[in-house]
């Protein structure tokens, strides 16, 4: 069984279904409209030009392009991670960027190499949609996770001082810090799991079934890209919060708060 | 051939935010003194005993722990301890506070329940303040548990940045009188003070630092 194909029509006619909210934003004077039909037309021009990208791509059968795309959807998520954080500090986007380019491709290539072993393993059919996946959840995990951190830092300047004039090293110090934005990362994915399947069916899923997938094979890959995407949250978590932690905390045990600033 | 000192700066000189608050200064404290740092606002009083803490670099000059230059901070901190004027508390109980530095890997010794009582009491505060939650303290209770948890911590040298601001005057005579017993238990301990109460500084130290 195949996906019935959805005209353009039909599209036409979903859109209609945004009038609704818009007109709510118009009745209730939410100021939202702009903002909404912006973000919209945004979202349809973005997946039109990503569709014709991946036509090309998957067309091509070129390993180096699509490392190029799955790089290029990573510097994407890094700086849009960034975006989101109230406070930065030098070199942010960096540690961004090698968060989510270390963790995605580290789980990227466990899924493509290991699990699934996929002949050629750069089939972007597997590599970009499962390369995606992993590159949203990663950027929000990141960005909480930074955030938390340098709130944490900022707003807790005295208590970081307090114990590192009690003799604490800098990880002794930064520990509280480092354990809490991790955790705050983790909390998407952890809620997600936890109601899977009861009040919500994964997009992915949801997309599998109504292209025609038997549930059971869209459940299987299904637990497999959970999996794959709290390891790469957690990982990418991790990283930026450690990376984060070098910058404002110096081997000789130093906080250097005033590496700090607004965003 | 007189005893090193304790801690040291040379030649030193801080500019937080690119002005120099102080330059080219020369301190030693040596074992039992009494030190007062008097100044207006802004004239760096909290500045220099961050930098004697080691908490923040200097910006020209050295920091000496004995007569070698500082390398290992924790264990400078450890001995040179600050008591900043707003006490930084932990979440939990008083207790929990009084533990935390017990658990740095820079101190051997344990929590030792008897001795913080007993400094409590010098303070002029009851044992039940062990248990309270130490985020629902009052202002001055929450001053005293963060002089208390240093002087728990057995520091050589004081750093005592205002500790008594805001206080009462009996409040006040507490502290200065658990400052000088602890003080008096070891000749070989120092402490440096900062205070707006110039009657204050000349009870509690016997020479004067003026920036």
């Amino acid at each position: 069984m195949t996906a019935a194909p959805i005209s353009l029509l039909q599209l036409a006619l979903a859109s209609a279904l945004l009038l609704v909210a818009l007109g709510l934003s118009v009745v209730l004077r939410l100021g939202l409209t702009r903002g909404l039909a912006v973000a919209a037309t945004r979202m349809v021009v973005q997946l039109l030009l990503v569709g014709l990208v991946l036509d090309w791509v998957f067309s091509t059968e070129s390993p180096a392009l699509v490392v190029a795309l799955a790089v290029g959807m990573a510097l994407l998520a890094g700086h849009a991670a960034v975006g989101r954080t109230s406070r930065r500090f030098s070199g942010i986007y960096a540690d961004a960027l090698v968060s989510v380019l270390g963790a995605s491709f580290v789980v990227t290539g466990a899924a493509v190499f290991g699990i699934l072993r996929v002949e050629p393993w750069y089939d972007p059919q597997y590599l970009i949609p499962l390369h995606g996946m992993l590159l949203g959840n990663a950027l929000t995990g990141i960005s909480l996770s930074l955030d938390r951190f340098l709130d944490g830092a900022s707003r807790g300047r005295g208590l970081v001082d307090a114990r590192l004039a009690l003799g604490a090293t800098r990880w002794e110090a930064a520990r509280p810090l480092v354990r809490d934005a991790v955790r705050t990362g983790l909390v998407p994915i952890t809620n997600s799991m936890a109601v899977m399947g009861l009040v919500s069916l994964p997009g992915m899923m949801t997309g599998q079934l109504l292209a025609g997938a038997s549930p059971d094979g869209a459940i299987r890959y299904q637990i497999l890209i959970v999996f794959m995407i709290a390891a790469c949250v957690a990982l990418a978590a991790l990283a930026v919060v450690m990376l984060a932690y070098r910058r404002l905390f110096s081997a000789d045990h130093r906080f250097h708060s005033d590496r700090l600033r607004s965003a | 051939m007189p005893t090193p000192p304790l801690v040291s700066l040379r030649h030193a000189g801080r500019q937080p935010g690119g002005r120099w608050v102080w330059r080219g200064l020369d301190l030693e404290l040596r074992p039992g003194d009494r030190l007062a740092v008097q100044g207006a606002s802004g004239a760096g009083k909290t500045v220099l005993l961050r930098a004697l803490a080691g908490l923040d670099a200097l910006d020209e000059g050295d920091l000496l722990g004995g007569l070698q230059p500082v390398t290992d901070l924790p264990r400078h901190r450890a001995a040179v301890a600050l008591v900043a004027q707003r006490a930084a508390l932990f979440e939990g109980t008083v207790r929990d506070n009084l533990q935390v530095p017990f658990a740095y890997a820079v101190r051997d010794a344990s929590y030792d329940e008897d001795a913080a009582r007993a400094l409590l009491a010098t303070l002029g505060r009851e044992a039940t303040l062990l248990d309270q939650d130490a985020h629902e303290l009052s202002g001055g209770e929450a001053q005293t548990v963060g002089l208390l948890r240093t002087l728990l911590a057995g520091p050589h040298v004081l750093l005592l940045d205002e500790p008594t601001a805001g206080l009462d005057p009996e409040r006040t005579d507490a502290v200065e009188r658990a400052v000088a017993a602890f003080l008096a238990a070891d000749p070989d301990r120092a402490a440096v003070w900062t205070s707006h109460d110039a009657d204050q500084l000349a009870r509690v130290t016997d020479r004067t630092l003026r920036l």
